[in-house]
């Protein structure tokens, strides 16, 4: 087995293309003029841009790098795109950000493609190692994006803490990886499954091994009770970060978790469901629950965002109890049109947060909404339809995400478990509803110049009418990428 | 009957549509182009009537196209002689709740009639779906735009109102996708709901799945207890909004119970008959005595919705052939008398600036032509025969009588304490002595006004003294329920016998008038005690 043949670089073209930019990124901005600076932005979003396209051409044509360490299969390219996609809108949103908080630092484009690089690493490798360097990569470019206002003690506290947790659960998932190599011997999926083929939990060394990689994996989702760091982080953050944060950083991980434990520990389906059910009933329980209680917003999207990793999970379990036969695939297709379909929405209502100002400070208390409708109705209408959309109304995109979740779970035989998520998706509306009740039906006090409002510009324009017609085309429409998703789980079997 | 041409699409889409064009077009056009657009589905819609063959027990104008692939979803769309009615009030009621906000919607028009043209495309969906799926998308997707009608047009405690609505409403359905998901797995991996209605499912599952069906519609309907969310919505709702929750959303828990619960578990709806009939006569009886202790005119109209409600549950729960036909007339009835009651409190509403019974008394003398108006909707609530609410309680009540005779006796005190709060209404609102400091604001009717109400009244009268070609339409579909629900033997058989002389009157009229595009076909089936001398009228 040849671990390195030259037409595995031209396989990871994107990435390569990715980490070029960063640093060609690094390297002018220190001797770029400042009015030209704007260049970076454009220069981040033409790799972008260029990769998705490579990319999607890779989609047809299974292959793999490195001697099996890389898979550039239609599932890593399903993730890929979606992650090029986010990065993408992150670049767009954070031109304005940035601008209007006065906040500029080069490195934060190129810091936003280390972390791209990283999150595209962890979700085509399929050797433990290398999702752990992915998730590292990842991992240390966001403690430095959180910590970018470093005139805000909130946002080096959120870096801080980040980095803290972050490297502990890195600990953790590094543990539980060394012991499934003692458990298997190997640190390849593919030797992996065929190691753990015909054996279960009885055995100690891979009981641990799962669980301690669980745990790691579940600090990266944020999953209960695994989620302390999310709101912290998230609310102190720049606002772009948390977005960035919150969408990209939760897709990668699902996509390595995924491929991890359908490829990788599929033979023990039936025994870490278990595990997972726990986490998930947890998840949807305290995220929901917790997030009545928030007047932030961007809290508020935080618990939000932990509730929405519990819906995800349900697919997770549900492919867990379907185990070997052909419809566990289901499960894992739903996992994967969720997150998809929550990106989109997600990231429009953080958008929308981002830009709101009050005075010059960012306004985001939820009464800072407060007669937006009447100021902005366009504006406080897209955060109407976001809102809907993560609350699972139809006909939006959320609907259509919860529809498959739950539907795999009554595949599986746990009814249950969909009543109970059900019900805590009604709990959501009430927070989610809050905000339209706040937008819409509470008069606006005087307008004054410090009363919120919403800066518009092209990039957010741009920003916010694909979010929209994400929420809005797959919630009418969405056959295309639910066909994607199931063709992308072909490949993990 | 089949048509090329896709009629119902384009009664779903238009108003949408029309949405659209809302807010392309100048704000001040805002009401009249609503105006047409709910006009012109009126139009289209009216056709119908006349195409609909009243012989088939299928479902007509049935358009199918591929939605999502897998699982299969479709989006189908169709209808019965249960959905045409529903679907014709619907669309003309529409163009009356556009009238009734002319003047009393100021603010924030063109946001206001793009949410009644969402509401009427999405409503007129739910009944004509016949995919589960999307008529849980068309069910959901009311949510938000009534939620926005309540919260940003309503009444001082619109707030508390809409999301008391919204929540009630949201945790009611949940469960019903749950049991969509169920019936998918267990009815042959489909969503079409006529292959739904044909399988055949396990007791066990029939009673969790009915329990979760009951949690959405009994919430809609609103069924004793779960009524708690409607007098609040009605009251604080501006007038349109109080008519559509009223006249028709109301009416989509009832169609649901008829068109999922009971042929599709018809076990488990004959198990649960007790509960349903013992919730239904409390509804009434406990919804006309709230009716009594009323003050404010809307919420004394809300309880009665109650109480009226618990007829269409009792009727349906009957099964049989009077039962079932008259709660689809009651729910027809309803949606005409107490939409022309909230039209009523709307136009006082706006002269006087009150709801409270105490401040509008003694409205004949400076409101003739209104007086007259508010009493035939009084009456015809009160089911005073010759109107059409009589039809549909009499019906139910034979029907019920035939099964169970103590239901029938405690369902008719709602009834006699029906005429006991609307004449009490009437007597206070109509007649008395109006104050001083209110006579110079009590116009009469306008003309505007006068448009609004009269198409009701003459609806009134219509079907009152002319219920036959309503039922005739229904009885093919309401067959097709009653054959699935029902142990084919005695049921049916007595039945034809007995209400026979005593709806005869009616019919002989009925006869002269109505236009049948194929009275040839109309053969009585063996369980339409309610038609079977029409043929013969007509011959001399």
């Amino acid at each position: 087995m040849t671990f390195f043949s030259p037409g595995d670089l031209f396989l990871i073209l994107p990435e390569l293309l990715v980490i070029a930019a960063a640093c060609v990124v690094l390297i002018l901005d220190p001797v770029m003029p400042s009015n030209l600076k704007d260049g970076l932005a454009w220069l981040s979003l033409g790799t972008l841009a260029v990769c998705m396209g490579l990319i999607a051409s890779q989609m047809g044509y299974p292959a793999s790098a490195f001697g099996g360490v890389v898979a550039i299969d239609a599932y890593a390219c399903f993730w890929k795109l979606l992650l090029c996609f986010v990065a993408g809108l992150t670049v767009l949103l954070s031109y304005s950000y940035l601008k209007e908080e006065r906040l500029y630092f080069g490195e934060y484009y190129a810091f936003v493609l280390l972390a791209l690089c990283g999150m595209m690493v962890m979700v085509s490798a399929t050797e433990l190692l290398a999702i752990y360097l992915g998730t590292e990569l990842m991992s240390l470019s966001l403690y430095v994006m959180a910590g970018l206002k470093r005139s805000e003690p909130r946002s080096l506290e959120a870096s801080a803490k980040y980095f803290v947790l972050g490297a502990f659960s890195s600990g953790i998932l590094l543990y539980g990886i060394s012991l499934l190599y003692g458990a298997t011997g190997s640190t390849r999926l593919p030797a992996i499954a065929d190691a753990v083929a015909g054996r279960s939990l009885d055995d100690p060394l891979l009981l641990f091994a799962t669980i301690l990689l669980a745990v790691g994996f579940a600090f990266k989702l944020a999953v209960v009770p695994f989620h302390m760091w999310t709101p912290d982080v998230y609310q102190g953050a720049p606002t772009s970060v948390t977005a960035f944060m919150a969408v990209a950083s939760k897709a990668a991980s699902f996509g390595a978790f995924l491929r991890v434990f359908a490829e990788g520990l599929g033979g023990l389906k039936t025994d870490w469901s278990t595990i997972f059910l726990v986490l998930c009933v947890a998840t949807l329980v305290l995220g929901n629950v917790v997030a009545l209680v928030q007047t932030n917003v961007k809290r508020m999207l935080a618990y939000s965002s932990i509730a929405h990793a519990g819906y995800a999970l349900i697919g997770v379990v549900a492919t867990g109890r379907l185990g070997g036969s052909a419809d566990s695939a289901h499960g894992i297709a739903s996992v994967l049109l969720y997150l998809a379909l929550y990106t989109f929405m997600t990231f429009g209502a953080f958008a929308i947060v981002a830009m709101l100002r009050k005075g010059s400070i960012e306004g985001e208390e939820i009464e800072d909404f407060t007669g937006l409708a009447r100021r902005q109705p366009v504006a406080a209408l897209l955060m109407l339809v976001f809102m809907v959309s993560l609350a699972g109304i139809p006909p939006t995109a959320g609907f259509i995400g919860k529809f498959y979740v739950f539907m795999s779970a009554v595949e599986a035989d746990m009814t249950w478990l969909a009543v109970l998520a059900l019900i805590f998706a009604a709990v959501s509306a009430y927070y989610y509803l809050r905000l339209v009740l706040v937008m819409y039906m509470r008069e606006p006090d005087a307008i004054t110049a410090d009363s919120p409002r919403l800066v518009l510009s092209p990039t957010l324009s741009i920003v916010l009418a694909c979010a929209i017609a994400g929420v809005v085309i797959f919630g009418i429409y969405p056959d295309p990428l639910i066909q994607l998703a199931a063709q992308a789980t072909l490949p993990l079997k | 009957m089949t048509t090329s041409w896709p009629w119902l699409t384009v009664l779903v889409f238009l108003p949408l549509a029309g949405a659209l064009v809302l807010y392309l077009a100048k704000e001040t056009g805002a009401r009249l182009i609503t105006l047409v657009v709910t006009v012109a589905d009126l139009l289209i819609s009216i056709p119908l009537w006349w195409w609909f063959d009243p012989s088939s027990s299928h479902m007509q104008f049935v358009e199918t196209a591929a939605w999502i692939s897998s699982p299969k979803i479709q989006y189908k769309l169709g209808l019965d002689g249960i959905s045409l009615p529903l679907i014709l009030m619907t669309t003309a009621l529409m163009p009356l709740c556009v009238l009734i906000s002319w003047r009393s919607i100021e603010t924030g028009v063109r946001n206001f009639m793009a949410m009644l043209l969402i509401m009427e495309g999405a409503m007129i969906g739910v009944f004509a779906a016949l995919d589960f799926v999307l008529f849980y998308v068309f069910w959901e997707a009311m949510l938000i735009p009534m939620y926005l009608l309540i919260g940003m047009w309503g009444g001082p405690n619109r707030l508390y109102a809409a999301v008391k609505f919204f929540l009630y409403t949201l945790a009611g359905s949940v469960l019903l996708l749950v049991a969509i998901l169920v019936l998918y797995f267990q009815g042959g991996h489909t969503f079409d709901i006529q292959e739904l209605a044909q399988g055949t499912y396990s007791h066990t599952m029939q009673m969790w799945v009915f329990l979760a069906f009951f949690a959405a519609f009994a919430v809609k309907v609103p069924m004793f207890p779960f009524h708690t969310w409607l007098p609040d919505a009605h009251v604080e709702a501006p007038t349109a909004g109080s008519v559509i929750l009223a006249s028709v959303l109301l009416k989509m828990g009832t169609y649901g119970f008829l068109r999922f619960s009971l042929p599709m578990l018809p076990e488990a709806s004959q198990a649960f008959t007790p509960l349903m009939v013992v919730l239904s006569i409390v509804a009434i009886v406990y919804g006309a005595y709230m009716a009594l202790a009323q003050t404010d005119l809307k919420k004394l109209i809300a309880y009665s919705s109650v109480s009226h409600m618990g007829f269409v549950t009792l009727g349906l729960f009957m099964f049989n052939i009077q039962g079932i036909e008259g709660a689809v007339m009651q729910m027809v009835n309803h949606g005409i008398t107490t939409g022309g009651l909230f039209l009523c409190v709307g136009v006082i509403y706006e002269r006087t600036h009150s709801r409270q019974i105490a401040d509008n008394v003694g409205l004949t003398k400076p409101m003739p032509r209104f007086a007259t108006c508010l009493v035939i909707f009084a009456l015809s609530s009160l089911g005073l025969p010759g109107t059409n609410s009589f039809v549909g309680e009499f019906m139910v009540l034979a029907g019920t009588f035939l099964m169970n005779k103590p239901a029938a006796a405690l369902a008719s005190l709602g009834i006699i304490l029906a005429a006991a709060y609307m004449l009490w209404m009437v007597q206070r609102v109509a007649f008395g002595v109006p104050s001083q400091a209110l006579l110079p604001k009590l116009q009469d009717l306008t003309p505007r006004e006068m448009a609004i109400l009269a198409p009701l009244v003459v609806l009134v009268f219509l079907i009152g003294l002319f219920p036959n070609p309503l039922l005739t339409r229904m009885h093919a579909s309401v067959g097709k329920v009653i054959a699935r629900t029902a142990p084919p033997a005695p049921a049916p058989a007595t039945a034809t016998q007995q209400p026979e002389p005593l709806i005869q009157p009616v019919e002989r009229e009925a006869s002269a008038l109505v236009i049948m595009p194929h009275p040839e076909k109309r053969e009585p089936s063996s369980f339409t005690g309610v038609t079977l001398d029409t043929a013969e009228v007509r011959a001399p």
